[in-house]
């Protein structure tokens, strides 16, 4: 179960898109979440997906890893898609059931939302895969330093987002392991009618709590003892560099929001 | 010296006792740091203190062993030394200075800290950044702190793993790495608290070895807590804690040739006292005082030949 969920995973690279500016790369996927509402015909969301594949392709990971990162959200997204289905209206009606209604323009629109999830969570995916937590919450840190005009602690939440980023995956083994060790113990797990499954989770919930607790006590004591007293006067070990490589990224996005608009109906 | 001669040329009838003076107060200069009744509860309505007067005081380049069972207020103890834990009574000097609120951040710069578990205290997403980390927050510029990140992580060879996470290094390298972070940091006195407790005999004595000879080269004062007896052999001096107090103090020959009652105080036997008392248990006269290894093989070959 934990393998399935790779957000936040990091796979070291060297290709194009790996050494490509954190800042660069988060900026166009918040972009690419943006113009996607611009898709609204098959001409814009077939550009749309060449446009990702061919970013997925750049980064050389394989696709299979994009298609695990879209597997744990497949209920959420056919459950929208279904709902989108069956509520909408339209002039070509295929079947009426009181409120339910089936129309091509309803099937055409679960369409576009599918993509839409698939080509988000891609996008996305592709960002943490290719992206080291730490450089992500640089950029993040970056581009919210406008912020610290109105007084948003902004290296404080790069800081906290970049510990809880490095603590995903030592959480999810400590969660696969406490996992079996209930098991072990004879809990079932995925068992039962939905109350059951429910209570099931109880037992890995609050050791998983306690033991974060701890962690997090023993992480800010360690901390503490090299010295860290806040965010002031503190000097930073990893630079951004922003190169042509970047600004050639953000023209693809103009280049690609441009014909976005001139596709779309 | 050179104190010495001038006041040697004025008066040369006092050269004794200001050679004396000196000497005493040489004395007093290495001694980095020194804790003067010292007594710590976590909480007011704990019947039982985790520091209970506890004085004692730790010269420069020593490695010193605190042993003890769980609960003994060994850690309790090392956290006092560089400000986690304010005491409720007593003094602590380290370097010089006394601990306050003022220059509890200079302290902290004398004083590195590795911690039990290897997880919990890795703070960046990859090894080269967690070193950095210390550094980071002292302000030091970044061409200074790239060149001192890559020194310290070879110097505990971990060069291969600059841009690993931790998520896939083992125990005992990311328990390197943390001492690669406070070795970066270039304190004068290194504290391991249990740092080798979780790992594996191998591991161990890997970090172990890195500690060591980091210590030879820079003279650190070195404090380990430890339940391992190879670590506590390594010491030149140990301290026994039972219940918050410092019952017992002396070098690991001295402690050692307690035997048995080595497991009272939260030690194992060593090899050579293990097999000594084995053959007492089968009627061999064995002597009293603790040996080596070497000595336990010595006196072993002696005894048969004698035969």
């Amino acid at each position: 179960m934990m393998d399935k969920l790779i957000f936040g995973r990091y796979i070291p690279g060297t290709s194009w898109i790996h050494k490509l500016d954190p800042r660069a790369k988060l900026l166009g996927t918040i972009i690419f979440i943006g113009i996607i509402f611009l898709a609204n015909n098959w001409q814009t969301y077939l550009l749309l997906l060449v446009f990702a594949l061919g970013a997925i392709h750049l980064s050389n990971i394989k696709l299979s890893f994009f298609i695990n990162g879209v597997k744990p959200l497949i209920w959420l997204i056919l459950f929208t898609v279904v709902l989108q289905v069956l509520f909408t209206g339209g002039s070509t009606i295929y079947f009426d059931w009181g409120p339910i209604i089936v129309s091509q323009e309803g099937l055409i629109n679960g369409v576009f939302i599918f993509c839409r999830f698939v080509l988000i969570i891609f996008m996305s995916t592709l960002l943490t895969l290719t992206t080291m937590p730490l450089s992500l919450t640089d950029a993040i840190e970056y581009l919210l330093r406008p912020l610290k005009v109105i007084k948003v602690p902004v290296y404080e939440i790069a800081l906290m987002l970049s510990i809880a980023l490095r603590f995903v995956p030592t959480l999810m083994d400590e969660t696969e392991k406490i996992m079996n060790a209930q098991r072990a113990r004879g809990v079932d797990f995925g068992e039962g009618n939905i109350f059951q499954q429910m209570k099931a989770i109880v037992p890995i919930l609050i050791p998983l709590f306690v033991s974060s607790f701890n962690r997090a006590e023993e992480l800010a004591t360690a901390m503490e003892a090299r010295g860290y007293k806040g965010g002031e006067g503190r000097t930073k070990y990893r630079k951004l560099d922003w190169v042509s490589r970047d600004t050639v990224a953000m023209l693809v996005y103009a280049l690609l929001t441009v014909g976005l608009v001139v596709f779309r109906n | 010296m050179i104190v010495l001669t001038k006041f040697g040329l004025k008066k040369a009838g006092k050269e004794t006792t200001l050679f004396q003076d000196i000497e005493r107060e040489e004395c007093s200069m290495d001694k980095i740091i020194t804790l003067k009744e010292i007594s710590y509860q976590y909480h007011e309505t704990d019947e039982r203190q985790a520091l209970n007067n506890v004085s004692l005081s730790i010269e420069e380049g020593e490695w010193i062993a605190i042993i003890g069972h769980n609960g003994s207020g060994k850690s309790t103890l090392a956290k006092t030394i560089n400000g986690l834990i304010a005491p409720s009574q007593g003094e602590v000097t380290v370097g010089g200075l006394v601990l306050s609120e003022e220059n509890i951040w200079d302290i902290r710069e004398m004083v590195g800290m590795v911690f039990q578990n290897p997880d919990n205290q890795f703070v960046g997403s990859t090894v080269q950044d967690d070193v950095a980390f210390g550094l980071e927050n002292q302000g030091i510029p970044r061409d200074d702190m790239i060149e001192r990140v890559k020194s310290a992580i070879t110097r505990v060879k971990m060069e291969d793993f600059m841009e690993k996470e931790p998520a896939r290094l083992s125990g005992g390298q990311k328990q390197r790495v943390a001492i690669a972070g406070v070795v970066a940091l270039r304190p004068q006195i290194i504290i391991l608290d249990e740092a080798t407790s979780m790992l594996d005999p191998q591991g161990r004595q890997e970090v172990l070895a890195t500690v060591k000879e980091i210590k030879e080269k820079a003279n650190l004062t070195v404090i380990s807590i430890t339940h391992d007896i190879d670590e506590a052999a390594n010491a030149n001096r140990i301290l026994v804690m039972k219940n918050g107090e410092l019952v017992q103090e002396g070098s690991p020959e001295e402690i050692f040739s307690y035997g048995d009652q080595l497991i009272e105080m939260g030690l194992d036997l060593p090899f050579a006292e293990k097999l000594k008392s084995d053959l007492r248990d089968r009627g061999i006269d064995v002597p009293a005082e603790y040996l080596t290894e070497e000595g336990m093989v010595d006196w072993l070959w002696t005894l048969l030949s004698k035969k």
